[in-house]
C-alpha cells in the first residue's frame, strides 16, 4: 500500500486508484487541439495591466497601498489582476469545461469504468486548472516585472500563491458545477464572480470602503487572493499572510472532497 | 496478481439487488459466467439488464445480494477489477476533443498502461475495428457502426479477461451489426469471455453460448438459445394474417389445432412441430388468411411465451 492508499481509507474521501495524472495528461492532449483557448487566457490580464496599471495608472499616479506606503497604480493593481486571472481561469475550466464533460461528453462515465475513481476525477481536473493557472501567472508576472510593476523579489512567490488562488477557486468551483442543471445556472456563477473582480480591493484599497463594508469584503476568497498577491509583490510581508493562505487551502480542499463526493453520488448510483 | 483459477466463474451472483429509492431495477438474480463463454442479458426496455451490467461493471454499488468478480469483491477491489475489464456502454462515450487514436491512447493510459504499450495496442486495435485510415481524424464525424467499432477498440487496450458489452449494435444498420458480430466473434474465439445485453433476438442467437431472460429485474429463464426454445416453445411457428382487427376471433376458429396460439395485434402464431401440415389443417377448417408464414421458433416466441409480450414494443 503507498502513501495515497493509506490515506484513502483514513480520511472520508471517495475512491482513487492515485491515477489522477492520466486525466491532465488527457486534458493537455485535448488542449493541443484547442491551443487557442490556451492562449486567450495568456492575453487577458496583460491587456488589463496595459490599460488600466500603465495606461490609467498614468493619470492616478501613486497610492496608498496601506500603512501610509505610497505605491505607483501599476505595483497595486498588477498583483490584484493577477490573483484574478488566476481566478477566472481556474473558474472558467471547472465550471464551463467540467460540466460539458460532466453533462455531454460523459467522459467522466468512461473515466469510471477504467481503476481511476472519482477522487482521481476531481483531483485530475482541479490539478489541470492549476497546471494552466501556473502558465499564466508565471507568463503574467514575467511581463508585470519587465513592466516595473512589481516590487520585490518576494514577487516570485506570486506564483504560487497565484496557483493556490486557482487551486481554491477551481475546487469549489468543480463543486458547484456538480449541481448546475442547465447552462442558464452559469449565470450564478458570473454573478459571483463579476462583483468579486471589481470590489475585492482589486482596483482601489480596502480603506476606501466604509467599516462594515470592510468586513464583508475581507469574507471573499478573492480579496485574501487579491491580499496574499499584493503583499508578495509589493513585499510587505507579515504574519497576515498566514491567514490569506490558510483561508485559500482550506477552501481548495473543501472543494476537492466535495467535488469528488458528488461526482461519487452523480455517476457510481 | 494472482491468475484465476479455471474451474472457478468468472462472475457470480447470488440474489443480486439493485433499488433506487423505492424502485426495484434487479430484484434478486442468481446467476454465473464461466471463463471463455459468451453470456447474454435477454429482455425488454427496462427488465434490468442495464442496472445489472453496470453492477458488474463495479460503477454501481449492489443494494443486496453478494457479487464476485474474477473471484474479488467489487466493493473492496474495484479499481483491480475494473483493471481487467472492458466496458462497451450503451451510449458511446467517446472523447469527442481527441482524435481516433488517441482515444485509444488515452484510455490505455487510464489502466496506468507505458505510453510505449499503449501506442503498440493502438495500433493494432485500429486495424481490429478498421478504423487505421481514420487514425488521425477526430471522433464526430465517424459513422455510427465506426463508433461503436472504436468504442470496442478502446476498451480492448487493457487486454481485458472479461468484456461487457451493453447493447453493443443498438441504433446500427444491419451491415454495420454484421460488421460488429464479426469483430466479437474474433474475440470470443481468442479467449476473451463476454457479457452482452440485448433486446435483439438475432443477436442472442448469433452470439450468446448461453444467456438469461430478465423481465421487471428479475431472471425468468436461462440456458443455451437452442435449450431455451427447446423448453419454452415448438420447433416452427405459423404466423397468419387475416383480414380482420381483431385476431382473437380467428383463434376461437382454430381452437384444437396445435397446443398453443398466441393472438398479436396483427396476427395469431401457431406453435407447432410441423408449420406446413398445420398450414394444411388451417385451409382444410375453410380459413383464408392473408398471409402464412412457417418459420423455425425464435428466442423472440420464447420471450413471448414467459411473459406474454413481444420484446420490443
Amino acid at each position: 500500500m503507498n502513501a495515497a492508499q493509506r490515506v484513502a481509507r483514513t480520511v472520508p474521501i471517495p475512491a482513487g486508484a492515485g491515477m489522477a495524472r492520466a486525466l491532465v495528461e488527457r486534458n493537455v492532449r485535448a488542449y493541443k487541439h484547442g491551443w487557442i483557448t490556451l492562449l486567450s487566457g495568456f492575453f487577458e490580464p496583460i491587456f488589463y495591466l496595459f490599460s488600466l496599471g500603465v495606461g490609467l495608472g498614468a493619470l492616478i499616479g501613486e497610492i496608498d497601498a496601506g500603512g501610509g506606503r505610497a505605491v505607483a497604480y501599476a505595483s497595486f493593481v498588477a498583483p490584484a489582476l493577477m490573483a484574478s486571472a488566476a481566478m477566472n481561469g481556474a473558474v472558467f475550466d471547472s465550471t464551463f469545461n467540467v460540466f460539458f464533460k460532466l453533462k455531454y461528453q460523459k467522459l467522466y462515465d468512461s473515466v469510471l469504468s477504467t481503476p481511476l475513481g472519482p477522487r482521481d476525477v476531481a483531483v485530475g481536473e482541479i490539478g489541470w486548472a492549476l497546471i494552466r493557472g501556473l502558465l499564466y501567472s508565471t507568463v503574467f508576472l514575467f511581463v508585470a516585472a519587465v513592466s516595473g510593476a512589481v516590487e520585490s523579489w518576494w514577487g516570485l512567490l506570486a506564483v504560487p500563491a497565484a496557483t493556490l488562488i486557482g487551486f481554491a477557486f477551481a475546487a469549489v468551483g468543480m463543486a458547484l458545477t456538480t449541481f448546475m442543471r442547465t447552462w442558464q445556472d452559469f449565470e450564478y456563477v458570473n454573478l459571483a464572480i463579476l462583483p468579486m473582480f471589481l470590489f475585492s480591493a482589486t482596483f482601489f484599497p480596502l480603506a476606501t470602503y466604509p467599516g462594515v463594508l470592510q468586513w464583508v469584503v475581507q469574507a471573499t476568497p478573492l480579496y485574501h487572493g487579491v491580499a496574499l498577491t499584493r503583499e508578495l509583490m509589493l513585499g510587505d510581508i507579515g504574519s497576515g499572510i498566514l491567514v490569506h493562505v490558510l483561508y485559500l487551502a482550506v477552501m481548495g480542499l473543501a472543494g476537492v472532497i466535495a467535488s469528488a463526493h458528488r461526482v461519487e453520488r452523480l455517476l457510481l448510483r | 496478481m494472482a491468475p484465476h483459477p479455471v474451474d472457478r466463474p468468472l462472475i457470480s451472483a447470488h440474489q443480486l439487488t439493485k433499488q433506487f429509492g423505492d424502485f426495484t431495477a434487479v430484484g434478486g438474480i442468481d446467476f454465473e459466467v464461466r471463463a471463455g463463454e459468451a453470456f447474454g442479458f435477454l429482455g425488454p426496455n427496462g427488465a434490468g439488464k442495464s442496472s445489472t451490467m453496470r453492477m458488474i461493471g463495479c460503477v454501481s454499488p449492489p443494494s443486496a445480494g453478494t457479487l464476485r468478480i474474477l473471484g474479488l469483491d467489487p466493493a473492496a477491489d474495484g479499481p483491480q477489477i475494473r483493471g481487467r475489464l472492458g466496458v462497451v456502454p450503451q451510449r458511446d462515450t467517446l472523447d469527442e476533443e481527441l482524435t481516433v487514436r488517441e482515444n485509444i491512447l488515452v484510455y490505455g493510459r487510464y489502466f496506468g498502461l507505458p505510453r510505449s504499450v499503449v501506442r503498440e495496442r493502438a495500433a493494432e486495435l485500429l486495424d481490429f475495428a478498421q478504423l487505421t485510415d481514420r487514425a488521425d481524424s477526430i471522433v464526430e464525424p465517424l459513422s455510427g457502426g465506426m463508433k461503436r467499432r472504436l468504442t470496442i477498440a478502446r476498451s480492448l487496450v487493457n487486454n481485458p479477461e472479461l468484456l461487457l458489452l451493453d447493447e453493443p449494435t443498438t441504433g446500427l444498420d444491419p451491415q454495420a451489426r454484421h460488421v460488429l458480430w464479426d469483430r466479437l466473434f474474433r474475440l470470443k474465439r481468442s479467449g476473451v469471455t463476454l457479457v452482452l445485453t440485448t433486446h435483439y433476438m438475432d443477436e442472442a442467437e448469433q452470439l450468446c453460448d448461453r444467456l438469461v431472460v430478465m423481465d421487471g429485474g428479475r431472471i425468468v429463464a436461462e440456458g443455451s438459445p437452442r435449450q431455451l426454445i427447446a423448453e419454452h416453445a415448438t420447433r416452427e411457428v405459423l404466423e397468419l394474417r387475416f383480414p380482420a382487427d381483431d385476431h382473437a376471433a380467428y383463434a376461437v376458429k382454430l381452437d384444437g389445432l396445435v397446443p398453443r396460439i398466441e393472438v398479436l395485434p396483427d396476427r395469431l402464431l401457431l406453435y407447432t412441430e410441423d408449420g406446413d401440415t398445420t398450414a394444411k389443417a388451417v385451409h382444410d377448417r375453410g380459413l383464408a388468411p392473408l398471409s402464412v408464414l412457417a418459420r423455425r421458433s425464435t428466442l423472440e416466441d420464447v420471450f413471448l411465451h414467459l411473459t406474454g409480450r413481444t420484446l420490443i414494443d
